[in-house]
This record gives C-alpha cells, structure tokens and sequence, in this order.
C-alpha cells in the first residue's frame, strides 16, 4: 500500500492560516491501514487544529468527512454537494486524493496534510518500510523475491557496493543493505551462480523517467 | 587489435603488460577552479607513478570535476586515471563525458558506484544511479571494443580506454567479495585497484581465493595503499568509514610510537606492506593513495624501492 506521513503541525497551520472554514477530508484506503488519514485521525487533526487556532485567537470551523476513496471518482462525488462551502480543502489521502479532488472540483482550493513517501507495509505495529520503487518492469524473480531497485540505496543490480558492512548500508546503521541478504539468502540455498549474471542497465522508461504514466485495460474501457 | 596488441596505449596498460610492478597514485581535484593548486598536486607525482587517479566529486564532495582535472593533468604530461562515478551521471552524461576525455587524452578510466550523497555535502541531492559500477565497465568495454554506444549506434572514433574498476576485498558479505570482483572482470575490467588495506591476513585470503579462481591471470589487481598519517586517523577511519577494516593492533602500533612519530610508523607499515605486495602471487602492482599527501609520495616511492618508474615503448 501507499505509505504517508502527517505533515507537522505547523506546516498545516501555515497553508490553511488564511482561511475560517475548513472541510478536512480522510480517505479509507491506505491512509487508514497506515493509521494516517482515515477517519480516526481527521477527528484528530481537526481538534488539534481548532485548539491551536483558538488558542493563536483566530478560531477555525472544521468540517470532517471520510470518503471510500479519494483516488475513484465515484467516491469523489461524495462532497459535490458541499465542496462549496468552504474557504478551502484539506485533504489527508496519498497526494494521489488532494488531485483527483482538486480535478472534480476546479474552483475549490486542495491541501495536501499528509507528506506521501513509498510503497511499503508494515513490518510491525508503527513501523512501515519500503519495498517496492514502481519501476514498471518487476525484476525481484532475479534477486529471490527481494527488490534491489527500490530497497538499495543505490538501485544496484549488481551488489552489494564497498560500503556495505555487517548487513547494514553504507548510509545508515539502522538501514538494511538489501544486498546482503540477497547474497545470504543464495549462500545459503546453494544459488550463488545467479549471481554471476551480469545484468544488461536497466529501461527506466517504464519508470518514472519514461514521463507521466497511465495503464489501460482495455477491456475495461467502455 | 592495433596498437601492438594493446587495448588503449595507455602507460599503465604497457607497465603492466610488460611485467613491471606497477605503482599509481592518487590526486583530488581541487575544491573550486584553482589550477595553479591542481598543478601543485600532482606535480609531487611526476615521475613518480605510473598514473594519477583522479578523483570524482569523492565522498560526494563537490569538487573540479574529474573530467577537467584528468584533462589538465593530461596536457601537463602527467597520466591520469580518470575516476567516474554512477550517481551524478546518468548514462547520456556518461558517454559523453568518457568520449570527452578521450578525446583530451585520457587513456585509463576507473568505473565506480560512488559513494552516496549523503555522506557529502549535498545531500540534498537526487541521485541517479542509471546504472551500476559493472554496467560501466560494460558499457566502456563495449564502447571500445565493439565502438557502439549502449544504444548499439555506432562511435565515430570509439575511445580506447583502459578499463579499471575496484575491489572491496573488506566489506560485507566477506565470502562475496571475490565473485564481485569476478563479476568486474567478466563485465571489461582490465585492472582492479582494491579499497586501502590494512587487515593483511584477510586481504591474502582474498587474493588467494582469487588467484585460484584464475581472476588475476585475467586482469591486473594493485593493492591499494593509505599511509596512516596518525593513531587519530587509524580510529576514524576504523569507526566512520563504512566497509573500511583497521585492525586494532594497527592503531595500536601508531600510538606505541609516541607523539610525533606517528606519522613515520604509518609510512612504515605502507612500506612494510608494499614490500609484502611485490612478492605476493597475484599482486601485480600498488595504488597509493596518500590523502592531502601527495608531497610525500616521492619519499615513500624512494623507500619502498620502486623507482625509478619503467619506461615501456
Ligand atoms: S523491481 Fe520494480 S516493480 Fe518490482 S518491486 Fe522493485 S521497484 Fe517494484
Ligand atoms: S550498502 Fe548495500 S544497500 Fe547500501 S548502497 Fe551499498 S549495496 Fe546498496
């Protein structure tokens, strides 16, 4: 899933500063498996966010609303009766809900709360990692299931690099190398020769380099 | 091939092909545009080496970049060995780049990952990592052997390069280590400077292991070399430097020799392991790399009994 972060207190209060009234809007897709956006912390943030206005002397109306999705459509429709109403949107999906908001609603001013990070899930209560950089062209077959290219802090898909120590990356100690495990895990399965291979460099096109992306299922297009 | 058989000219390649102990050294471009302050540099190692490796935006440092360096130090008659690292470049810049220095001169490259930005001084930096380290040396193996870019479109005057890469003989996993250098040398790599070693009984394991997986009778490995300048230095380098192995018995001997005489006992040991290397099976030269030393590098070639350097035609 989708992984974010709140952004910081103060840097909410600074976008929304000049207006009085507010719709925050959470999401029920991954924002709120990773407890950052679904109904629970828009109950939240609307408090925080009227005690500290209240408190600067310029109180703030809140309004909360939780939609299915704010990445379809169809449950974008879901404020077209209010969107109106407000001085502005605060929105605390992934920044893919603040777009298809803004997009339904052209006139309307959209607020991202939450900072979007990675693809990822958690790997236990509270901690959430990266797995996964949306490359286009999943190559994990190769290094056992593990993917270098989102999860080497240098994309190699030969390594692991010089810096590599004690299965930590050369950039942090808390950071795995992604590459010492691969090169464990086929030690220890007798596969070392995969490793053998050298890879032609990669086609970024399908990547984000290639530009703005789409999928089209055909079938599904009516 | 032309060239009497050698792939790039390059006098390190006619060293090494002739059988001599090989011996480079190593020279960071200077922090700004001050020639006058590169020239100082590597003048120390006229004469003295067989090639200067230039760095490139080393430590993600941003320095004068390597390409212009390398060039400079070309059109003074010194050989440089031009550094290239995958994470400021994506592959267009890179060929570019190998093409331009090639065509001011340069006749040995040194493919690397580079360190992470976030060890710079810009570490805000994105990161491009088009490629990897073997890919480079693939991508020059292939832009000088078979003269096609990477797109397969052919070069007008492929650049003749003599392919370097490196060997961490002390990072993790231990046991890998020798199939990375394989890898190296399957992709292109004529020859292989090893990260600065310290911890001996590993590094002649690890060229054991790579003398019977026949790797130096196909590239030539140079033992890299740091002359410790201090205890102080010793610790840092053991604590903070990522994949770096300084046994604790070195640091010891450094302290042993007492205030001011520190440095003369890390010259010591380099010497001590220079003389180790010219006898060890599979060690066909060394690459030193005196950090913010360079001045004496003159005095510790004269000790270590490798020069005058050879002249090969
Ligand atoms: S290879 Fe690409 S698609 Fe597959 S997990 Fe890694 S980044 Fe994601
Ligand atoms: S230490 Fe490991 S994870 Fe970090 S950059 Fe090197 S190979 Fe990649």
């Amino acid at each position: 899933m989708i992984i974010a972060d709140r952004k910081s207190l103060e840097e909410i209060l600074d976008m929304i500063k000049d207006f009085k009234k507010i719709l925050l809007v959470g999401c029920k897709g991954c924002v709120t498996v990773c407890n950052v956006g679904g109904e629970k912390e828009v109950g939240v943030l609307a408090v925080i966010l009227k005690i500290a206005r209240k408190k600067e002397g310029n109180p703030i109306e809140i309004d909360e609303k939780t939609l299915e999705r704010q990445c379809d459509p169809e449950y974008v429709e879901q404020i077209r009766d209010i969107f109106d109403q407000y001085d502005a949107v605060l929105s605390m999906a992934c920044g893919v809900g603040p777009q298809f908001l803004s997009e339904a609603y052209p006139s309307q001013r959209f607020f991202p709360a939450v900072d979007t990070k990675f693809f990822g899930g958690a790997v236990q209560h509270g901690i959430w990692e990266e797995r996964c950089a949306g490359c286009g062209t999943c190559v994990i077959h190769h290094y056992d299931g593990l993917c270098p290219i989102a999860r080497c802090s240098k994309s190699l898909q030969h390594g692991p690099c010089g810096g590599s120590a004690d299965g930590k990356c050369e950039i942090a100690k808390d950071v795995e190398c992604i590459w010492d495990t691969i090169v464990k895990k086929k030690m220890e399965q007798g596969r070392l020769e995969d490793l053998r291979t050298i890879r032609a460099p990669k086609d970024w096109q399908t990547a984000r380099d290639g530009g703005p992306r789409k999928s089209i299922r055909e079938e599904l297009v009516q | 091939m032309s060239n009497n058989g050698l792939k790039s000219g390059s006098n390190l390649e006619k060293v090494l092909k002739a059988g001599h102990f090989a011996f480079t050294g190593e020279c960071g471009p200077p922090k700004g545009a001050n020639v006058e302050h590169l020239k100082e540099k590597f003048e120390h190692l006229r004469g003295k080496v067989d090639a200067v490796n230039v760095t490139d935006n080393q430590t993600a440092v941003v320095r004068m970049s390597s390409a212009a360096a390398s060039a400079i130090m070309a059109a003074n008659g010194i050989e440089p060995n031009f550094q290239m690292v995958c994470r400021d470049r994506n592959r267009l810049a890179m060929m570019a780049d190998i093409l331009g220095v090639y065509s001011l001169g340069v006749r040995n490259m040194l493919c690397l990952s580079g360190d992470h930005q976030k060890f710079g001084n810009h570490p805000q930096s994105k990161n491009v990592f088009d490629i990897d380290s073997i890919q480079l040396i693939a991508m020059v193996k292939k832009m000088r052997d078979e003269g096609k870019f990477l797109n397969d479109e052919d070069i007008d005057e492929p650049p003749k390069m003599f392919i370097g890469a490196a060997a961490n003989p002390f990072a993790d996993p231990y046991e890998f280590r020798v199939y990375r250098l394989a890898n190296k040398i399957d992709a292109g790599a004529d020859f292989i400077q090893t990260q600065c070693i310290y911890n001996m009984p590993r590094f002649r394991d690890f060229i054991k292991m790579a003398v019977e997986m026949g790797l130096t009778e196909k590239a030539y490995i140079l033992a890299g070399v740091t002359p410790m300048k201090s205890a102080r230095m010793a610790q840092y380098m053991a604590k903070m430097v990522p994949g770096m192995d300084v046994p604790e018995a070195l640091i010891e001997r450094l302290k042993g020799a007492g205030k001011g005489k520190q440095a003369e006992e890390g010259i010591k040991f380099a010497i001590e392991q220079i003389d180790e290397f010219k006898e060890m099976e599979g060690v066909a030269g060394v690459h030193l790399m005196a950090i913010e030393w360079e001045h004496k590098v003159p005095e510790i070639a004269e000790r270590a009994g490798v020069l005058p350097r050879p002249q090969v035609d």
